[in-house]
């Protein structure tokens, strides 16, 4: 074992699992965000409910994206101090602008909504989770400019052997983020979708268990009512709005990431065409998609891969437009490499044991291959099933299967795998470049680094080895707690954010509320009506 | 050229300060939640002071660790890399303590909520102190090659700078939480806050001004001296203030201690951001630890817009919630109903 690899085992594992609370941030955030739009303008109670409901689980995952996330961020210093020092002077803006310009306002503004409940005058109150949720906006362009210009370096000029930033307009709208960014969010949203279809459907469908909802002759729902656990005709609405919003962002954001996704895939078969003939396994110049290929994909020769079902053009489609350009395959592309950036890593000690071994340009093929399958299968299921939803509960309610509800709730995790996968397969195909270079013929030359090259010198196997596993085993142990928090909180329904609708006050109840009430509390409300406005902030603690 | 590295020490130097000004005191509310918080309610009573604001707070060491990545990348290399194991551990103790804040009120059981109180409490301690020996090595030194690579091993940067930084920002924290308490709650929970501050004031600040001292004595520069004083002035001044029960002025004194306390800090090692203690030529400087001028010009121009936007959407949360939070308040904790 040598630092490099732990220190890339423990890159991508902190990230991977920032990476699952992000997407849930920023798509339920926005979701949120509308939902309390409609309260707003309508002053319907199911909005309200929906905005409360919503917004805590929004929160329980919120903090854990938080605390991911300052790893993340002071990890390229710790881990990786030869990258922080070669590419500091054009990647570190980005991350700096991304704190300056979004981090402040997410969780000021986040501070505000979760405790401006009859606090704040109401156009204030909703105006700052519309500044919390368009901060996640923002941060995600940052941080996707700093990781773009990792895959593709622009607006630099190598100075002293060092790439020095000369154009950071150029930086801000490299081509490479303006298609990463709108495919991340639309990820994000089919993230939400999912989410919040599952669980509604989940709720609507333990309201037929529990004989709250009946089919009539029509199959139509006659929706019933158990005011005492908040579970009234209100309610119904509550989960039969979500679940119907959940699945049109489901389907509306699959056909956005396609979009974006081809372009990007365009992009990068002019940007980083090994990484997307890794991804197809393709090993001779051809036009034709891999549906499925066999032979050994860990090795890099090419010598026993057999495409076993291919859409013949496809590959040129996906790549140029058109059916019929031979796109250029492994065996092509590595000798171009190896005449362009050398065979064996120089004898340099920045690349410690590795100096003067030999270079695989070929990045893992099992991951990139199924990562990128991965992805758009994931995707294209998740939006199936939720065309397929939208259908079902077209009368009003779902099913009362168990399995179909069981289905659905474990649905929930395919965008999750989509999103995880796209990044495995756009961070790993990048390998063994951390920089990959930029081919433009009027690219800048010799910007480029190697992962070899990035880790940090001073640090040692041991100390990368304890922190490796202290992450492992505190990540690891809060995801429990948090999908066991979250679990609990689904299951109460609304009145877990809402505790008031326990006692049997129905919508006129919550309505009064909010009416500038007294009542601060988006959690513990209700009871505490005579303690003056001034103090109560129990939301949450 | 020369003017723009010195301004961005100044701004990296500024957001420390506000972080220590912000993040002091609810880092100390969170090291109080076990100890001087006697019961559930107090522990609540506590957290709602620094619910609706800790987390911007926190934001800003995030930009003081992304603006020194931005403007001084061969400082944030050297100094990230070189204090590797006390970086985790502020890490997962931020990571605990933020969590816990969040998580503590969601299950209605003793032994969650506990189980959390030690996580804050401990998490935040951990965090001031580890926080505290990085920023006292980043003004005294670290044994860095001509690469700026920490050499020794996994803790060749342990010394008495280390734990006196250390026990700067945690004693800090705790006179700077006693008087925030004094100052935002009400009955029982104040009184012990101020009589906290009165008896422990002297003794909880005495280890920033002993590194402060340390470093004027060292570097000699004459201004330091004269920070320095303002700094004990602004001490001297928040103890009698607390003593005449005037809350907000105290509070306001200890703020200047702060300030004039970093100044003379940041004053006294300026041009040098990281010495080196093997030799002096390894030493990175202003100068030899910057980004481009192209960049720094880039970064000065968001930092404009961007530092005055936040002071005024900062201080209008504090504003909103300014009011105190008293035990009289605080609702029957509820337990989340499953349907
Ligand atoms: C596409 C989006 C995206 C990506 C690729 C990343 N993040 Fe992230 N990050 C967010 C989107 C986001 C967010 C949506 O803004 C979060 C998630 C939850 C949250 O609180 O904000 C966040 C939180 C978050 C925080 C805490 C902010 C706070 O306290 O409010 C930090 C310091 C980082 N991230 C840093 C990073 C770094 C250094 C990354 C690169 C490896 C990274 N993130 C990848
Ligand atoms: C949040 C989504 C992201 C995920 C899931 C992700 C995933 C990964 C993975 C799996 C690796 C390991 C690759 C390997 O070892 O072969 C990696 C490497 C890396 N990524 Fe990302 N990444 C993400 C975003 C970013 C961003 C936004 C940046 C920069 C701003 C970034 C910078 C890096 C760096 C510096 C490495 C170096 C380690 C290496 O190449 O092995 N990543 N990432
Ligand atoms: C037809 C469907 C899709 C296509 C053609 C597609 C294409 C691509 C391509 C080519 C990349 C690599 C870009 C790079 O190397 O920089 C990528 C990355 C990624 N994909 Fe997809 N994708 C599709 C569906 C999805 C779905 C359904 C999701 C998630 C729900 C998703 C999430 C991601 C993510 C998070 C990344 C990494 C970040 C990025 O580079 O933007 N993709 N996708």
């Amino acid at each position: 074992m040598e630092a490099l690899e732990i220190a890339r085992w423990q890159f991508g594992i902190t990230t991977v699992y920032h990476f699952l609370m992000v997407p849930l941030t920023i798509g339920l955030g926005l979701l949120v965000a509308i939902m309390h739009t409609a309260w707003y303008r309508t002053g319907k109670d199911q909005y309200l409910r929906m905005t409360k409901f919503w917004g805590k689980l929004f929160l329980i995952n919120f903090i854990m994206g938080v605390a991911t996330g300052l790893v993340q961020e002071f990890q390229f210093g710790m881990a990786w101090s030869e990258y922080s020092r070669f590419v500091g002077d054009v990647f570190g803006a980005p991350l700096a602008m991304e704190a300056l310009l979004a981090f402040f306002v997410e969780s000021i503004f986040l501070g505000l909504w979760i405790f401006g409940w009859g606090r704040l005058p109401k156009a204030v109150h909703l105006l700052s989770i519309w500044c919390a949720s368009l901060a996640t906006i923002a941060s995600a362009y940052f941080i996707l400019a700093a990781n773009s210009w990792m895959q593709h370096p622009v607006g630099v000029e190598m100075i002293d052997g060092r790439p020095v930033m000369v154009d950071v307009w150029a930086v801000l709208t490299n081509n490479t983020l303006l298609v990463a960014f709108p495919h991340t969010i639309f990820g994000a949203l089919s993230v939400a979708g999912g989410f919040l279809l599952g669980i509604s459907w989940y709720h609507l469908w333990k309201r037929r268990r529990d004989g709250i909802d009946t089919v009539g002759a029509d199959g139509r729902v006659v929706v019933g009512s158990d005011p005492a656990r908040g579970r009234d005709a209100a309610d119904h609405k509550v989960w039969l709005r979500s679940l119907r919003i959940g699945a049109v962002v489901a389907v509306v954001s699959f056909a956005g990431v396609s979009l974006t996704g081809d372009l990007q895939a365009k992009l990068m078969f002019d940007q980083q065409p090994m990484k997307m003939a890794a991804a197809e396994a393709a090993c001779h110049d051809g036009t034709g998609f891999s549906i499925l290929s066999v032979g050994d994909l860990g090795s890099n020769d090419c010598s026993d891969m057999v495409a076993v079902a291919e859409l013949p053009g496809m590959l040129s489609f996906l790549a140029n437009g058109d059916f019929d350009t031979d796109i250029r395959g492994i065996n092509t592309l590595l000798p171009e490499y190896q005449e362009r950036f050398g065979t064996h890593l120089p004898d340099n000690p920045i690349y410690g044991e590795r100096a003067g071994t030999e270079i695989d340009y070929v990045p893992v093929m099992e991951v990139t291959y199924w990562g990128f399958r991965i992805m758009i299968t994931f995707g294209m299921l998740a939006a199936a099933a939720a065309v397929v939803a939208l259908w079902v509960v077209r009368k009003g309610t779902v099913p009362e299967s168990k399995w179909l509800m069981r289905l659905a709730v474990f649905g929930i995790l395919a965008p999750f795998g989509a999103n995880s996968a796209g990044w495995i397969f756009t961070e790993m195909g990048r390998q063994p470049f951390v920089v990959a270079p930029n081919p433009d013929p009027d690219g800048i030359d010799n910007v480029f680094m190697f992962t070899a090259a990035a880790v940090s010198p001073g640090v040692s196997l041991g100390e990368l080895i304890f922190s490796l596993s202290a992450f492992t085993l505190v990540y690891g142990a809060l995801l429990v707690v948090e999908v066991k928090l979250l679990a609990t909180y689904c299951r109460g329904g609304v009145p877990s954010a809402m505790p008031e609708l326990q006692h049997g006050s129905t919508a006129e109840g919550a309505e009064k509320d909010d009416d500038g009430g007294p009542d601060g509390g988006d959690g513990t409300g209700g009871r505490v009506k005579d303690s003056g406005a001034d103090d109560v902030l129990s939301f949450a603690y | 050229m020369e003017t723009l590295p010195t301004v961005w020490f100044i701004v990296i130097a500024f957001f420390w300060t506000g972080y220590l000004f912000l993040e002091g005191f609810d880092l100390g509310v969170g090291m109080m939640m076990r100890g001087f918080a006697r019961n559930n309610t107090e522990r609540r009573v506590l957290l709602n002071t620094i619910g609706p604001v800790w987390d911007g707070n926190e934001v800003w060491l995030i930009t003081a660790g992304a603006a020194t990545f931005a403007a001084f990348p061969q400082w944030y290399a050297a100094l990230f890399s070189g204090l590797y194991i006390p970086l985790v551990l502020v890490l997962l103790a931020l990571i605990f303590r933020a969590v816990g804040i969040e998580y503590r009120g969601k299950v209605d059981s003793d032994r969650w909520r506990s189980g959390w109180d030690w996580a804050i409490a401990l998490g935040s301690l951990v965090a001031a102190f580890g926080v505290g020996a990085m920023l006292g090595l980043t003004t005294t030194g670290l044994p860095l090659d001509a690469n700026g690579d920490r050499v020794g091993g996994a803790f060749a940067w342990f010394n008495g700078y280390a734990v006196l930084g250390g026990l700067a920002v945690v004693g800090f924290c705790l006179v700077h939480a006693a008087a925030f308490l004094a100052l935002k709650t009400d009955g029982d929970v104040r009184l012990r806050a101020k009589a906290l501050v009165l008896r422990w004031l002297p003794v909880g600040l005495l280890p920033l001004a002993a590194w402060a001292a340390a470093l004027v004595l060292r570097n000699g520069k004459t201004v330091t001296v004269v920070t320095l004083l303002v700094a004990a002035v602004g001490a001297v001044a928040a103890w009698l203030l607390a003593k005449a029960g005037r809350d907000g002025l105290s509070f306001a004194g200890l703020g200047i201690f702060l300030v004039a306390g970093t100044v003379t800090i940041f004053t006294a090692v300026f041009p040098t951001v990281l010495p080196s203690t093997l030799d002096e030529a390894f030493s990175l400087t202003v100068e030899s630890a910057s980004s481009s001028g192209y960049t720094l010009g880039v970064m000065s121009v968001v930092a404009l817009f961007g530092i005055p936007a936040v002071l005024v959407y900062q201080g209008y949360t504090y504003w909103v919630f300014r009011k105190r939070v008293s035990s009289s308040a605080i609702p029957a904790a509820h337990a989340v109903v499953a349907q």
